[in-house]
């Protein structure tokens, strides 16, 4: 192996860094026209009448679509159902006079420039007849309900069932902690406004066209399945692409409306067509939803927890149940016999939460974590103490299976090591600087090490170049540098002669890009079509008049430096671009499937893990709280590249002190409608805010996960953090503070 | 109500007209509406689309852009201002392959990930050191604080910024 675990520079850095790599709305195509959508300004109730005929008037004004003249779609729900609908009616955009929540779309002007559209949408007036909305989860927790089951729960599986009386156990404990947590939505606001370019393409004999569409989504076969399910057009007709994602965070997992009414608005107008949303209309989808936590720990004396009780109440849209997992990682971390796990969902006036990085996690994560560090100064006991003592080797919520690894401990050791944990005064108030107060906290985190079935091809060409493919994404993650990295090494070729392409639907499937898998999952199959395409050449080789391969079987060979080789005697070698000469003047090409091994993997459970050490200051006249340096150490199996690894987890890292400190979509409840939606007043970290962060990798290997041994990173670096802050908090100040975020308001009163 | 008349009202229809703008040392000559703003005209009519948009509303410094050195919020002025003025985007940093320092800096240090606030960082950071003010790392986090990064790249951004802010010391 010459790059896996290298810190090898980004492909893509330079189409980054020079503005040549082209994002969804970037796609500068002849004859383009421009969708503007109109946002409705009600939560709940019916469009009366919509006038567009003035914006129609305007010059350069091609089509105004409403409910009342769109193009047919589908009938059945089955058809607006994307890979990752949860249970329930998908919103359809345009569908009938109803409004179903505040900024719901109700209109599309399609114009010759952008700015006529912008202009002719404001000049669209909507008379609408209300009804009384409930968008405050506050006042419907008690209708809270068991959410439906779908597909959707198989990656994020309910709690299970609860185990011994954890009620008496709770009452027996001779000590206990109760705790009450409330969290606000929050939207995913990534910094490429969500767009759609469809090219209308020619038209086969029957008239149908084939459109290219340049989609921003985490998964461009996601975004294909969609558009030919509701507009009843065949796969061939349908190209999605999407090799540059401005960022998704969870948000590009599901189709978004503007791909609907730009491919509607093209197919009706036989243009092409490009829709963007604005920052405003970027929080009238998907978001986090608002949660509240209830938390009961009991433990004796020597911190020993005897009972656990964690229920989770999220907020969910009228029209589908969305579910995350958020108690679940309680019983992950803490095997404790006396267990009872609640998760339930209320439906209201808003539109469907979507998975946010880290959802749910994150939300348990600070639940149980604050809880954690609240009972240890109860049993007067250093919180790493007492994780320590409650420390467990199997997974109370899969049947008690063993963890295929984890390294929690060295996490916990390496990250105490590097911060000087073992420095701290335990007693709040009692650090300060200067004028400041001064904290210091930790909390665990727990992540999902999930691998699905994906395919790859890979061709390698007549001038002994390495061409992979995989229909996956790169939303910043890093796929494009390590799936090179990968396939460069399982062919032992220069990583120069390898590109990997991807977010293409021409390409073979793979999932969308979430839950921390692509590295497993789209790394498994880009080594499996690597290996099978060795497996070609090495035939070919064979064949060859006086081939030195011509005896050798399958594994006496190996790939290093471009050529193949015999183990045994590697003077015996064959260069792979005179291989592929072998076959004829073609290119040399495989298309696999990899495929997890439930056999391997189904007795354990696969998690990463990591620990969060904090250091806050808080101004006490001021109520600030500034994260002003912060370890994390990570256990999450092979790490295919420390310099986008570091990233992933720097990021993290902000979102978790985003998380805690910053970010809530406030909603006036009296109409329904996020009040802060733009990034003025939606807080987000920049750079000011940000101060030490430093990144620990835990040595950890992993056999059973998948053949890589790797396990992710995209939502461990966030999980820890914002209950490490929150107890930092505590230590700075003597205050416990448990909903989130930490404004100075809650500091200061 | 008598407001919403108003609204209804369209004003009378803008015609696009002749825009002369010199963009990375070259002429751009553009028949846009005098209501397009220099982001939409360097994106989609000059089709320049490094520059790009985060939120319209001067919120985030995606659209940073040089003008005449001094970076600017490409969104909140229109295209019309800046007839006679040299303005630099991303596009016009490197000379011919070889990267300007500060994006040789920034894949150096893993300053981004999704790469969508990389153009605007990069010409903020340019700018901010024709500004000439800032001195230390503490100073580099306030200038660079007009551009949000989602993916959180914040503490690369500021070592590559810092990295070349050292080397081009006087």
């Amino acid at each position: 192996m010459t790059y896996i675990g290298q810190p090898v520079k980004r492909v893509d850095g330079n189409d980054k860094v020079t503005g040549k790599a082209k994002y969804a709305a970037e796609v500068n195509i002849p004859d383009l026209t421009y969708g503007y959508v109109v946002s409705g300004t009600i939560t709940k109730g019916t469009i009366l009448d919509i006038d567009e005929w003035t914006a129609r008037a305007v010059p350069g004004v091609i089509e105004a679509f409403t409910h009342k003249n769109r193009p047919h779609t589908a009938w059945f729900d089955l058809n607006y159902k994307d890979q990752d609908a949860p249970p329930g009616s998908p919103f359809r955009p345009l569908q009938d006079a109803e409004v179903k929540y505040n900024g719901q779309p109700i209109a599309l002007v399609v114009a010759e420039t952008f700015e006529v559209a912008r202009y002719a949408a404001s000049l669209i007036t909507v008379s609408y007849a209300e009804k009384p909305h409930e968008t405050n989860l506050d006042d419907h927790l008690a209708e809270a309900r068991d959410p439906k089951t779908g597909l959707a729960t198989l990656l994020k599986p309910l709690p299970p069932k609860p185990c011994g009386n954890a009620d008496a156990a709770l009452a027996a404990a001779p000590v206990s902690i109760r705790t009450h947590h409330v969290h606000g939505p929050q939207h995913h606001n990534p910094m490429e406004m969500f767009g759609t370019t469809v090219d209308y393409g020619k038209e086969d004999k029957d008239g149908t066209p084939y459109l290219t569409i340049y989609d921003k989504t985490q998964g461009a076969p996601n975004s294909q399945l969609y558009m030919a399910q509701i507009f009843g057009l065949p796969f061939s007709h349908v190209r999605v692409i999407s090799p540059y994602v401005g960022g998704g965070f969870g948000s590009g997992l599901r189709p978004q409306y503007q791909l609907f009414l730009a491919v509607m608005a093209a197919k009706a107008l036989k243009r092409s067509v490009r829709v963007t949303l604005t920052r405003q209309q970027m929080f009238t989808f998907g978001h986090r939803p608002q949660t509240v936590q209830n938390v009961s720990l009991g433990a004796t004396p020597d911190g020993t927890l005897t009972a656990v009780k964690h229920d989770a109440t999220a907020a969910t849209s009228q029209f589908e149940d969305y579910t995350e997992v958020v108690v679940n990682w309680t019983g992950m971390l803490y095997d404790v016999p006396d267990t009872t796990l609640a998760y339930k969902i209320s439906p209201l006036d808003i539109y469907s939460p979507l998975d946010m990085r880290t959802p749910g996690g994150v939300t348990g994560g600070h639940a149980i974590e604050t809880a954690m560090d609240a009972l240890a100064y109860e049993l007067g006991m250093d919180p790493v103490e007492l994780r320590l003592k409650n420390y467990s080797e199997k997974d109370w919520t899969e049947d008690n299976k063993p963890f295929s690894s984890k390294e929690l401990r060295e996490c916990f050791r390496q990250g105490a090591e590097r911060f000087g944990w073992s420095t701290r005064n335990a007693e709040p108030r009692s650090m300060r600087r200067e004028h400041t107060l001064m904290g210091w906290g930790m909390a665990t985190g727990i992540w999902d090490a999930n691998c699905l079935p994906a395919r790859a091809e890979a061709v390698l060409t007549v001038n002994g170049k390495l061409r992979v493919s995989s229909a996956t994404a790169d939303i910043g993650t890093g796929t494009y540098t390590i799936m090179t990295q990968i396939a460069a090494d399982t062919l032992g070729m220069p990583i120069e002669d390898v590109i990997f392409k991807l977010g293409d639907t021409d390409m073979p499937l793979a999932p969308f890009q979430g839950g921390s898998f692509t590295a497993a999952t789209v790394g498994s199959a880009v080594k499996q079509v690597c290996d099978d395409l060795g497996k070609k050449l090495f035939k070919l080789a064979r064949k060859a008049p006086k081939s030195p391969f011509h005896d050798a079987d399958w594994d006496e060979v190996n790939f290093v430096d471009g050529q193949m080789r015999l183990k045994k005697d590697p003077a015996v070698t064959m260069a792979l671009i005179d291989i592929v000469a072998l076959n004829g003047g073609r290119a040399v090409s495989e298309t696999s499937t990899s495929l997890p091994n439930p056999l391997k993997t189904a007795k354990f459970s696969k998690h990463t893990h990591s620990a969060a050490f904090v250091e806050v200051e808080v101004d006490e006249d001021l109520g600030t709280v500034t994260v002003t340096r912060a370890v994390s150490a990570i256990a999450a199996g092979r790490i295919l590249n420390p310099r986008t690894a570091r990233s992933q987890i720097i990021g993290g890292m902000v979102w978790g002190i985003s998380h805690a400190l910053h970010e809530d979509s406030k909603m006036d409840h009296r109409y329904g409608r996020f009040m802060n939606q733009n990034l003025a007043e939606y807080h987000m970290p920049v750079a000011a805010d940000i101060h030490n962060l430093d990144v620990i990798f835990v040595e950890e290997h992993d056999e059973i996960v998948n053949p890589l041994g790797v396990k992710g990173l995209g939502e461990i670096g966030v999980v820890a953090m914002p209950a490490a802050i929150a107890n930092a908090v505590f230590h700075a100040t003597g205050k416990r503070i448990y909903d989130l975020p930490i404004t100075l308001d809650r500091v200061l009163y | 109500m008598e407001d919403a008349k108003l609204v209804a009202s369209p004003v009378p229809f803008i015609e696009p007209g002749i825009v002369r703008l010199t963009v990375n040392g070259q002429i751009k000559t553009l028949q846009i509406a005098p209501w397009t703003t220099l982001l939409d005209a360097l994106r989609k009519y000059a089709n320049l689309t490094g520059t790009k948009k985060g939120c319209d509303h001067g919120q985030c410094g995606a659209c940073t852009v040089l003008v005449n050195g001094t970076r600017i919020n490409a969104c909140l002025t229109l295209a019309v201002m800046h007839d006679d003025h040299e303005i630099t985007t991303i596009e016009g940093l490197a000379n011919g392959n070889e990267l300007h320092p500060l994006q040789t800096a920034f894949v150096d240090h893993d300053a981004f990930q999704c790469g969508y606030c990389t153009p605007g960082q990069i010409c903020s950071a340019v700018g901010l050191m024709n500004e000439g003010h800032a001195k230390t790392a503490a100073d580099v986090r306030e200038g660079m604080s007009g551009n949000i990064c989602r993916c959180g790249a914040y503490p690369h951004i500021i070592d590559a910024v810092m990295e070349v802010m050292q080397k081009e010391k006087p």
